[in-house]
């Protein structure tokens, strides 16, 4: 509720108008790019748009520092980045849920499983269903549109387990975790050394698990025959870790930012929210590799 | 904070009013709201007979398609985001959206992506042509090379859409006026914290269905290609998951809107306020759990038919409670038929109807009978025309003294509503006719014994799309020459912060909080 009585309502921006018209030259530039091969205008639109968030995030960033915002209009940038993360939520639930459909519905059934049973038998009668699923029914009917993969990503045996770059990337997440509450603990007590040290630390994880999870792909294209096209497997598990690791680049990044900030002495033990919203980032796309590890790789 | 509107074209594109902006929605609507009136003339057109007179039926299949994309995304939506951009903040007693910035991205945004998705019509393979639904593979395998612009189209008006709404929420949950707890609040308001709430939630649903239609056509994925080991249905699992709250997304607001009407010309306060919002809140929830009843005749386990088809008529029970509400509300008032007031009673009356018709179709073995059939067609239409469309119009009357400082003509208005109301009845109550005849959807052409029904339909759809010019019209002529009406509680019934505001409402308003009591 409202307790202020004065509210910061900006004067005009051309900011808006042109992050609108980036995000129209990326949409266009994208359907040109796979239509016809041209990439000029999605570049064109991606630099509007890198440029048109430098400026804007710089605004509000000096707006702050200038004490323009009131502790109402910063809830209200509370509100905004939690309900951004909501909604990220529910765009992950939907490659989850596809996963889970796939794993207990979809596959059982064309296996023969289920009322129609008899039907699906005319069509691919060779088919098994099996998770990860290495045979596709397009291979069982003697068809190559959909090659599955040679290997799969699953928990490989307690035995080789220290081999396993999903454990790895697994800890190192999960500590990153952790070292951002640090940073977050440090803050509060003003301690900008360490604060420095944990974010820094931070950051550093987050590029580790990049790399690893650069290696594994390509471990993956090269070596497991596992690819977008290699049938449903192939496609949950790019479509989730890519996603993800899309996540991890941007929340890295951010991370990064905030650590440059911290440097030039932007925060304060009371002031210090755009550290905040990107740790809330940061940890929201931890809990969705937690997910992602039970349900890609440890539960298959 | 004391800077009045700019100059030139400069106040509407780098704007951070809220007024401002929600009038740029309104228009915008407007605007695509003809257009894709434009593409119903031509489909009814093309039906007024049998056999093939105008249009070629790949060119009819982009008709159906624009049509219900345009309507559903770009009209009736933004619409009730204009309506909300403007009423909002003056019935909370807010100095303005609470992210004025991202408000204008919001609606920045939409300009580009219609017109990403219209110029699909020009282009060669044309438009979309697989139904509003784009169900896969019709989208994916058999698809146009088009649908790529059409799937970055829906990315950027669904980003447009989930900024709006987490404005309207930080809006309302942080931008109250002293004194105006939750349950004070007006009930637009509080239909619009839900909606907006529903459309944070399953916008970036469509978001992941379109994103894995992009990498089956391109990248060889096979999500919805069962020789992979995926599935088309999951496509309509996922599409009907963001799809049915999508339904109470267009109709929540409008609940809203009529509300505010009803109570006002009853001169009587709303009756039962808290049961309202609880059954918004109930509708919204059920909203979540009862996707698949658009899918009785995919194919699902017997189990999954009967749990969606009792969940689904469990709906009836919130909306029973609303419409019970509007018609006591109305009881015993000193009611009165201004032009928002018949709108409002339209919207009960054909609502209900169209909410009737949608129990039928809850029924999964009478479904198997109307499934995909004009049936189908004639019951969104009372819902969406009917109970969204004519909610707008009547809003629009309503707070058109507000917005304008001018009084539209009551009469002209009166005339706009019933040629409204009788043409809309002659469109679509004889395609309930001809579907449960056994005429299917998304034809372009159809057998003789459907001629006489389809042709009635057409006349009506004629009449009501002449209603929405004389529609435009009378706006028109109130902005430029309406009678001037500047008392700040144009109704007398009327209650609400935004009746304490000099009519028109200036740039800037409650700079300073009012104290609610």
């Amino acid at each position: 509720m409202s307790t202020e009585s004065n509210y910061y309502v900006p004067e005009e921006s051309r900011l808006p108008v042109l992050g609108a018209l980036a995000l129209g030259l990326m949409a266009l530039g994208a359907g040109l790019l796979l239509n016809d091969g041209a990439s000029g205008i999605l570049w064109v639109g991606t630099a509007l748009l890198v440029a048109v968030m430098y400026i804007w995030f710089r605004t509000v960033i000096r707006e702050n520092i200038a004490g323009m915002n009131s502790d109402q209009l910063k809830r209200s940038y509370v509100w905004g980045m939690s309900w951004f993360i909501f909604s990220e939520v529910m765009f992950f639930a939907v490659f989850f849920g596809t996963l889970f459909y796939v794993r207990t519905l979809a596959l059982p059934w064309l296996g023969g499983e289920g009322d129609r049973s008899d039907m699906i038998h005319l069509v691919w009668p060779e088919f098994t269903a099996q998770w990860p699923l290495m045979e596709t029914p397009s291979q069982a009917a003697g068809s190559n549109e959909f090659i599955g993969p040679d290997h799969h990503m699953s928990f490989p045996g307690w035995d080789k387990m220290f081999h396993w770059l999903p454990l790895w990337n697994t800890i190192i997440l999960l500590t990153s975790s952790v070292t951002c509450h640090f940073a977050h603990h440090a803050m509060k007590h003003d301690d900008r050394k360490k604060f420095n040290i944990w974010l820094g630390v931070t950051v550093a994880l987050g590029i580790i698990f990049l790399f690893l999870q650069y290696e594994e792909y390509h471990e993956a294209y090269t070596e497991m025959g596992l690819t977008l096209e290699s049938g449903i497997y192939g496609s949950t598990f790019f479509m989730l870790t890519g996603f993800h690791g899309f996540h991890v680049t941007m929340g890295t990044f951010m991370l990064l930012i905030q650590w440059i900030r911290g440097l030039k002495g932007h925060f304060s033990s009371d002031d210090q929210f755009g550290f905040e919203a990107s740790s809330w980032y940061w940890h929201f796309v931890d809990v969705v590799w937690a997910g992602l590890f039970l349900f890609v790789y440890v539960l298959a | 904070m004391a800077h009045g509107p700019a100059k030139g074209i400069g106040r509407w594109l780098f704007a951070t009013n809220h007024k401002d902006i929600g009038t740029m929605y309104l228009w915008f609507s407007f605007a695509m709201f003809l257009l894709g009136g434009a593409f119903a003339m031509i489909i009814r057109a093309e039906l007024f007979a049998p056999g093939m007179q105008l249009i070629k039926p790949e060119f009819f299949n982009q008709m159906t398609t624009m049509h219900g994309l345009i309507m559903v995304f770009g009209a009736i939506m933004p619409s009730f985001v204009g309506l909300a951009n403007w009423m909002v903040p003056l019935q909370i007693g807010a100095p303005d959206m609470a992210l004025p910035r991202m408000n204008n991205l919001s609606f920045w945004i939409l300009p580009f992506g219609f017109a990403l998705l219209a110029s699909t019509l020009f282009m060669e393979g044309g438009a979309p042509n697989f139904g509003w639904t784009f169900y896969a593979p019709l989208s994916t395998t058999y698809a146009p090379d088009t649908v790529n612009f059409f799937i970055f189209g829906v990315h950027i008006i669904g980003a447009s859409s989930i900024m709006g709404s987490i404005n309207i929420i930080a809006t309302i949950l942080n931008l109250r006026a002293p004194g105006m707890t939750m349950m004070k609040l007006p009930l637009f308001v509080w239909t619009w914290l839900i909606t907006a709430f529903l459309l944070v939630a399953v916008m970036p649903v469509l978001a992941g269905a379109v994103t894995m239609m992009l990498m089956d056509i391109n990248f060889g994925t096979s999500f919805f290609d069962a020789a992979g080991g995926g599935d088309p249905v999951l496509f309509q699992h996922i599409f009907w998951f963001f799809g049915h709250p999508e339904v109470y997304i267009i109709i929540l607001p409008a609940f809203g809107v009529i509300s505010e009407i009803i109570p006002t010309f009853s001169r009587k306060p709303l009756f039962g306020y808290s049961s309202m919002v609880y059954a918004t809140s109930a509708i919204a929830f059920l909203s979540f759990i009862v996707w698949a009843h658009h899918m009785f005749t995919t194919g699902m386990p017997i189990a999954g038919e009967l749990y969606f088809m009792y969940a689904t008529m469990l709906i009836a029970v919130p909306t029973g409670v609303k419409v019970f509400n509007w018609i006591t509300t109305m009881f015993r008032g000193s009611l009165t038929f201004e032009t928002p007031m018949l709108f409002a009673i339209a919207v009960v009356i054909l609502f209900t109807f169209g909410g009737f018709t949608g129990l039928m179709l809850a029924v999964a073995p009478a479904d198997i009978q109307y499934h995909d059939s004009y049936f189908v067609v004639g019951h969104f239409h009372y819902v969406m025309v009917a109970g969204a469309v004519f909610s707008m119009s009547g809003a629009v009357y309503y707070w058109l003294p507000k917005w304008t400082g001018k009084m539209y003509d009551e009469t002209m208005g009166k005339m706009q509503f019933w040629i409204a109301f009788v043409g809309f009845n002659i469109a679509f109550i004889p395609q309930h006719f001809l579907g449960l005849a056994g005429m299917p959807r998304r034809y372009a052409d159809y057998a003789l014994q459907f001629s006489d029904w389809n042709m009635v339909s057409s006349i009506g759809a004629f009449m009501y799309g002449a209603a929405q010019l004389m529609f435009l019209y009378n706006v028109i002529s109130t902005i430029v020459s309406g009678k001037p009406s500047t008392e700040e509680k144009t109704w007398e019934g009327a209650q609400g912060l935004e009746w304490t505001l000099p009519s028109p409402a200036p740039f800037h308003t409650f700079s300073t909080p009012p104290n609610v009591k």
